[in-house]
């Protein structure tokens, strides 16, 4: 029980021969909601992808579920993972990206019933009734029928945050699930996230710029830096003595326009 | 005397059969350029290979050469191992189009399903749709509306192709027109008609397919 939800072991990551992830040690526990935050380029959004197996690794092993991810047991040895590996543990995760990345062409309820039904094989009515429950816990039940660009960019990221949830996953992963939106339509979105985080059993790591938000949701909060975790600790802890002269900077810099 | 009038029903008669040509080679060309676009970008090499060899073959050599070799050299090939490859004309002519339009189509559906973003690709990915599932349900309704321009013009140019077929004997517009005028002797009149018959042939299925290329513009969402 105390194994984590995720946990990263020496994880290297590399572009060639630009190194992204280097060693990196990281640890999230069950129904934990750890915020990543950083300078850009310091890999953090490359720990999401990873975690969502959109970005292989180069060294080291992630768990996700006390589970291997992108290696699986054979004969007592670790083997890169199959394919059908990959596809079951993906079954834990979603993802919300920064640009939505909605499908275009579904309605609004279809984007959230196509993958419940053709991945997960739930009836036409169990998965309408699921996209129906998560339309309105994102406030978005009268938009069922509407395309994605008839929406404005919080209306589309709900839809996005919802689509995820359908697939019951016990990892949320978020990609800065705000910085493209205009800033009036921030707060809808991090309405909907601060709902989620008083989720007990859901763990969720997320990217941000949001300072405040990050304060106010996270149980931890990890100042990235080149591809290492620079300083980890609680939010009063990041925020209100910082110990790392480089998160001081960061915070100084970022906290400036506040 | 004739007149202008009497070549109309010869002319209408190849006319009907350019129009078959046509329909039946763009569909199976369509069918082909599916085929041959999703299986140059198949993760299964030899199946990519096929594909490829026959884009570039198809694509490399002339419309006119295909179509003599399928209905010329195919038999002869035949009869040197003893199989039966004599064609109908229409079938040759159907067979040689559509396998020439359909190279050319290859490319169009092969560009436009990589078109499709890496961000919906990975949007794809994360709610675990399996590459199959992928391909039909997330990259195609959005690929397919982005190849419609092209293949207007590809239909288009087929329909223009077909008067090679007159030169295996199908009795198609082109070939009524070269009958009437070494009888009549009247080559301004019949060109001219046949001018005209082409180009009205041509912008009814370029509203046709402008009407179809609506329709499936549909499936980008809605109008904004
Ligand atoms: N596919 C790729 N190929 C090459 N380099 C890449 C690739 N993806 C990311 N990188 C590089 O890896 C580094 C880390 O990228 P990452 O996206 O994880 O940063 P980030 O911390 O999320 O930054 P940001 O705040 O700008 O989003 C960057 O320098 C980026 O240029
Ligand atoms: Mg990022």
């Amino acid at each position: 029980m105390s194994e984590p939800m995720i946990r990263f072991d020496k994880v290297e990551k590399s572009f060639g021969t630009f190194n992204v992830l280097k060693d990196l040690d990281f640890e999230v526990a069950r129904g934990e909601k750890v915020t990543i935050i950083g300078p850009s380029g310091s890999g953090k959004s490359t720990v999401l992808r990873i975690l969502m197996t959109l970005e292989d690794i180069t060294g080291g092993a992630v768990y996700v579920g006390g589970d291997p991810l992108w290696h699986e047991e054979k004969g007592g040895k670790l083997v890169p993972a199959s394919e059908g590996h990959l596809r079951q543990m993906r079954t834990q995760l979603g993802m919300v990206f920064q640009s939505f990345n909605l499908f275009p062409h579904m309605t609004v309820l279809r984007n959230l019933t196509e993958a419940p039904r053709v991945v997960l094989g739930l009836s036409k009515a169990e998965a309408k009734d699921r996209a129906e429950e998560l339309l309105e816990l994102v406030g978005l039940t009268e938009h069922a029928h509407k395309f994605p660009n008839q929406l404005s960019g919080g209306q589309q990221q709900r839809v996005g945050i919802a689509r995820a949830l359908a697939m019951r996953p016990k990892v949320m992963l978020f990609d800065e699930p705000t910085s493209a939106l205009d800033p009036e339509l921030v707060g809808e979105v991090l309405n909907v996230i601060r709902g989620l985080s008083e989720e007990h059993d859901l763990t969720m790591l997320m990217v941000t710029h949001e300072m405040r938000f990050a304060r106010e949701i996270s149980d931890r909060v990890c100042f990235f830096d080149g591809g290492k975790i620079c300083e980890s600790g609680t939010p009063e802890e990041i925020f209100g003595n910082p110990k790392e002269e480089r998160t001081k900077q960061f915070l100084h810099a970022v906290l400036e326009g506040d | 005397m004739v007149s202008w009038t009497d070549y109309l029903v010869p002319l209408s008669q190849g006319a009907w059969v350019t129009v078959q040509l046509t329909f039946w080679s763009t569909i199976l060309g369509a069918i082909l350029s599916f085929a041959g676009g999703i299986g140059k970008l198949s993760p299964i090499r030899p199946v990519r290979w096929l594909s490829v060899t026959y884009v570039e073959v198809f694509r490399g050599t002339s419309l006119l050469v295909q179509l003599f070799w399928l209905y010329f050299a195919l038999p002869v090939a035949g009869d040197a191992i003893g199989v039966n490859l004599r064609l109908p004309p229409v079938t040759a002519g159907v067979l040689a189009l559509s396998l020439n339009i359909g190279a050319y189509g290859a490319e169009v559906v092969r560009g436009a399903i990589q078109s499709v973003s890496k961000a919906q690709y990975e949007a794809a990915k994360a709610m675990n749709f399996t590459p199959r599932q992928t391909l039909w349900r997330v990259a195609l309704p959005q690929a397919i509306p982005e190849m419609m321009p092209s293949f207007s013009n590809l239909a288009v140019q087929n329909l223009k192709d077909t008067a090679l077929a007159s030169l295996i004997s199908l009795g198609d517009l082109a070939f009524k027109a070269e009958q009437l005028r070494n009888y009549y002797q009247d080559s301004t009149t019949v060109y001219t008609i046949v001018l005209f018959m082409y180009f009205g042939m041509a912008l009814v299925l370029s509203v046709l397919m402008r009407l179809l290329e609506r329709n499936v513009g549909r499936w980008r969402g809605a109008r904004r």
